[in-house]
């Protein structure tokens, strides 16, 4: 076992790890942490998303000892008081989801991208979320859900509302 | 399912790693950024008793320029080198692949060497190394070895790495100027392995096709150099009769294996396809380098 330390949601957080244990598995096993979904297990559907130091990563395809000393968002830590972000709120407003098991891999991913490319076109977010599965939609709602995050906020910056 | 139990290293040196490769040799794998080895344990496909974790190696990754050469250390993340201005200028065939590698989320933690150890037929980078004949050096406690692409790849995710031995870092010739390439695959979705893609390379001077470069993913266990169609391409001018000829040549003799994505007559033709058209993108943008 390997005692490791990792920053996530910005807190602090120790544990005791095999070395086998994935990062996905460490999160929700070990902190509670059961919004990361573990689907296929070998990052092949995304659900298992999370960003670490900055970067949208697989968690079923990093060791959790690979993770000590980094920083880990969740999507737990995309709406720490509880309320929606605006691209949660897009999402929930766009009906993007139906059984939900895919929603946070596809919420972080998307929230990773949209960090990085606050413009995005449809095109680029499609290319951005062609690794997650969704067994359901079909993702034209997803798409929608992101493009109305784009345009809210864009919106909300030309109007000087500050984006929780 | 979950990863079956390994003995877990993560030295801090390069020197560290080749002892640990010579006392283990084939019963360890080396670590690098996880996207296929990880679910290679997952799928019990691998069953290391040993894993050698280089992910804290900072001496093995990063992009530099001599004497036009590009070297690219083999811990470099994908994504990095997909942001490296030093990629795109002298190694625009490398730069042109990597958007197509898997998705974002795969490029955060892949590594440009350990896709090219891990050696899929199917994946870019093989493709871009042999197209550009780009040269492998790996260490072990004897010392380095240089292995030009031609010889790298022998097989199915099989390369001429020893079992003791590391791949440090890869050599690839600067694009000439009046260079021009193109990456082009058909997936049935983005970021999926190609059911073929092709890397081309045109130089042209004045006009005139001065070297000519191509070579195939999925098509064989290896990446496939069509040294046929360079010939004929090398001297010529570029036009539509002309790639139609080289795709003639470089598909000719090919018998791809057919599997749930494509039958091998299937495949062949959208080689052939791909050759029209990589070519095509690649004489267009050479103008841009002259």
């Amino acid at each position: 076992m390997t005692d490791i330390t990792v920053t996530v949601n910005g807190a602090t957080r120790t544990g005791s790890v095999e070395a086998r244990k994935t990062l996905a598995d460490f999160l929700r096993d070990d902190l509670d942490l059961t919004g990361t979904h573990v689907g296929c297990e070998h990052g092949v559907c995304g659900a298992c998303t999370v960003i670490v130091d900055g970067r949208a990563v697989r968690s079923c395809l990093m060791l959790a000892v690979q993770a000590a000393g980094s920083e880990v968002t969740t999507i737990e830590g995309l709406a720490p008081d509880g309320a929606l972000g605006t691209l949660q709120q897009a999402m929930w407003d766009s009906h993007s989801f139906q059984c939900g098991f895919c929603t946070p891999g596809f919420i972080v991913q998307a929230a990773a991208f949209l960090g990085a490319h606050p413009d995005a076109d449809e095109q680029q977010i499609r290319a951005a979320l062609s690794g997650n599965i969704c067994r359901c939609t079909g993702y034209q709602s997803i798409i929608d859900g992101v493009l109305l995050a784009v345009q809210r906020s864009r919106a909300g910056i030309s109007e000087g509302i500050s984006e929780g | 399912m979950k990863l079956p139990c390994f003995d877990y290293e993560a030295p801090a040196t390069v020197a560290e790693v080749v002892e640990l490769l010579a006392a283990h040799e084939d019963q360890a794998s080396v670590l690098a950024g996880g996207q296929s080895l990880i679910p290679l344990l997952a799928l019990r496909l691998a069953r290391p008793a040993v894993l050698i974790d280089i992910n804290g190696l900072s001496e093995l990754s990063g992009v530099s320029v001599t004497d036009g050469l590009v070297t690219i250390g083999a811990l470099t993340r994908e994504f990095a080198a997909e942001e490296s201005a030093t990629v795109a200028d002298a190694v625009p065939l490398l730069a042109a692949a990597l958007p197509l590698i898997g998705h974002e989320a795969i490029r955060s933690r892949g590594t440009i060497g350990g896709s090219l150890a891990h050696a899929d037929p199917a994946a870019e980078l093989p493709a871009v190394a042999r197209a550009l004949d780009a040269e492998f050096v790996v260490r072990s406690q004897s010392g380095d070895r240089v292995i030009p692409a031609a010889q790298w790849f022998e097989g199915y995710l099989t390369t001429s790495r020893r079992s003791d031995e590391i791949l440090v870092e890869m050599r690839f010739p600067a694009a000439a100027p009046g260079t021009g390439v193109a990456f082009q695959e058909i997936a049935r979705r983005h970021g999926d392995f190609a059911i073929v893609g092709l890397a081309a390379s045109l130089t042209l001077d004045d006009g005139v096709i001065g070297d000519a470069r191509l070579a195939f993913a999925g098509l064989a266990d290896v990446p496939v150099r069509a040294a046929e169609a360079e010939a004929l391409l090398v001297g010529q001018r570029p036009s539509a009769g002309l790639f139609e000829e080289a795709a003639r040549l470089a598909t000719a003799g090919l018998d791809p294996p057919a599997d749930l994505h494509g039958s091998s007559e299937y495949r062949k033709k959208i080689a052939a396809t791909l050759v029209r058209r990589g070519l095509q993108a690649a004489a267009r943008n050479a103008g841009e380098r002259q």
